[in-house]
């Protein structure tokens, strides 16, 4: 795999805020391929949300650019389906619709109403929702919404699905539960995932390269570790795993020594 | 009420009462028991005990502005009794005016016609006022709401005019309209028109970015972002402002009304003034006073429905 499927091409970002300006990145380049599970890791602040933002085409960039197959990407687009960090799910339409909204739009025109119809029930199905279609996001907990947004997104069918720390709120048992469930869809679809975190193990779990930010203003990327690790990968035989162990902690070497986050957070 | 449900089961109720203490089948039998005394409760609760909350709290709160009412009636019947009093006591009004109270909807000829029938044509001016005031209302908030320019540019010019009293209006809408129907409904539109706009424009400002990004991700046009993100995620400040609205109407019409001539519940009282009939406008004040509660009521009670999704966020 040589192919650049995404690249991001000397990237940098600069918020302008009347007279003053913040430089959130600075030269960000990275070349992600088809089927691969990236991680960007890094403190709070350091524009990791801000690079997603950008690959999704919801912020433009200051200079550079984002090519997904060689095409430049300046908006947004159901081909980058982004999961978001707080789910994003519209209160007033049930679990079907939801994903329905996002199916009738990419497929209105290639699908029938019954393709369509299965479609939106496979996905549900996949993140183990279907049984919840009729609820509206008011009804069900965190994590079950969490999984609609990410059954949303896949509902897309996009070329690569952004996850903006899609487990962030939730508690470690359920977000355990789902990051198998991302596991499982990652392996079986072969999706193209980028993810934002700052769970160390998490992103470790679950990516093939984990990048690691700088500290903004003027974030860079610092390091990128392969995570050299089989796949289907299981959370019990990796705790005492050594590459996943050595993985980890080049990771929390990178945090907390070389990068310490300096502002009190 | 569980009485004569034990006394039934006295056959399997009894000797596991009397084996307690003996040994190994104390502890069956008891629960045996218990799971069979649970059952018919759920089933077999009598009617009367089901009906016993729901009757409290209709009465409770049914019977707080009964007493009010009636002692209101009352002090105004001692107040009002003196040979110098200049307003009817309620027993005269009953007297004077119990055609109206009684029968709504009577009609003997085109001016001779039941408080009922009167209230329908002033309903159907606001119905036709108000509608158009909401559809405008909404498309003009969403305008001000979504784009800056609109909103720098008319937004002091609606709250200007928003605050002129809907009756300075009737003149103008006369001279222009040439006739007191569509002047009338002219009226309604404009009093009912602000709150709306304000209110579904502040809603369309508070629609959070995360809906704004989906739509994006979505591609969604203009059209589709109005119909299924913009409306429903605004809904509940658009219910408040049409609530707003219907008030002001049904306080705008009946002042209009009275201007106006023909028929409607505003003209009415006016009617009943220049022939000094007091106990018909009291009468009428009360149906006005009804009717609006009914309107408010129901605007909310359809924007509760509607905004059922909305508000449980």
């Amino acid at each position: 795999m040589t192919s650049a499927y995404l690249k991001i091409d000397h990237v940098e970002k600069t918020f302008q805020r009347g007279a003053a300006s913040t430089n959130v990145l600075k030269d960000v380049s990275l070349v992600i391929d088809k089927g691969e599970y990236v991680s960007i890791i890094g403190h709070s602040g350091c524009g990791k949300s801000t690079l997603l933002n950008i690959v999704a085409g919801l912020t433009p960039v200051s200079a550079g650019a984002v090519l997904l197959e060689g095409k430049e990407v300046n908006a947004p687009g159901p081909e980058r389906a982004v999961v978001f960090q707080n789910h994003s799910l519209l209160p007033w339409l049930s679990v079907y619709d939801n994903v329905a909204l996002a199916v009738n739009k990419v497929f209105g025109g290639v699908k029938s109403k019954a393709e369509r119809h299965d479609w939106i029930m496979h996905n549900l199905d996949l993140v183990q929702m279907g049984h919840a279609r009729d609820k509206r996001p008011g009804e069900i907990s965190g994590g079950m919404k969490q999984r609609v947004g990410i059954a949303r997104g896949l509902a897309m069918e996009p070329k690569i699905l952004l996850l903006d720390e899609p487990f962030g709120a939730l508690d470690a048992l359920t977000r355990a539960h789902l990051q198998d469930s991302i596991m499982q869809i990652h392996a079986t679809l072969g999706n193209t995932m980028i993810m934002i975190t700052h769970d160390v193990d998490e992103a470790v779990l679950l990516s093939d390269r984990i990048v690691m930010m700088t500290n903004g203003p003027s974030a860079r990327i610092g390091e990128v570790l392969d995570v050299r690790l089989e796949r289907p990968r299981k959370r019990l035989d990796l705790v005492s795993d050594r590459t996943y162990i050595a993985a980890r902690e080049a990771v929390l070497k990178f945090l907390y020594e070389r990068h310490r986050f300096v502002e009190a957070a | 009420m569980n009485a004569p449900i034990d006394h039934g089961r006295d056959g399997m109720g009894q000797p596991a009462l009397k084996d307690a203490g003996t040994g190994t089948k104390v502890v069956a039998l008891p629960a045996a028991a218990a799971a069979v005394v649970v059952l018919p409760q759920a089933t077999g609760k009598p009617l009367r005990e089901k009906l016993a909350p729901l009757a409290k709290s209709v009465l409770v709160t049914v019977l707080p502005p009964l007493v009010t009412v009636g002692l209101i009636l009352l002090f105004w019947q001692i107040a009002a009794s003196g040979p110098q009093s200049s307003l009817p006591p309620p027993s005269k009004i009953w007297e004077e005016a119990k055609d109206l109270i009684t029968e709504p909807f009577y009609w003997a000829g085109s001016q001779d016609i039941g408080l009922g029938w009167r209230i329908l044509v002033s309903l159907q001016r606001v119905a036709i006022g108000f509608s158009l005031a909401a559809v405008v209302g909404v498309l003009l908030g969403a305008l001000v709401g979504q784009s800056v320019w609109a909103m720098r540019g008319l937004d002091p010019v609606f709250q200007v005019l928003r605050t002129v009293p809907p009756l300075a209006w009737l003149p103008l809408s006369l001279a222009a309209f040439r006739d007191s129907q569509p002047s009338a409904i002219f009226v309604i539109f404009i009093t009912a028109i602000w709150p709306v706009i304000i209110n579904t424009a502040v809603g369309i400002r508070n629609i959070p970015q995360d809906y704004r990004n989906v739509a994006q991700v979505l591609r969604l046009n203009q059209v589709e972002f109005f119909f299924k993100i913009m409306v429903p995620s605004a809904a509940p400040y658009i219910f408040t402002g049409l609530r707003i609205g219907v008030g002001l109407s049904w306080l705008a019409i009946v002042a209009a009304e009275m201007l106006t001539g023909g028929v409607g519940i505003g003209f009415f009282i006016w009617d009943a003034w220049n022939s000094s009939r007091l106990s018909d406008i009291i009468v009428a004040l009360v149906y006005i006073g009804v009717v609006g509660f009914v309107l408010d009521r129901l605007v909310a009670f359809i924007g509760a429905i509607v905004t059922r999704g909305t508000a449980a966020q």
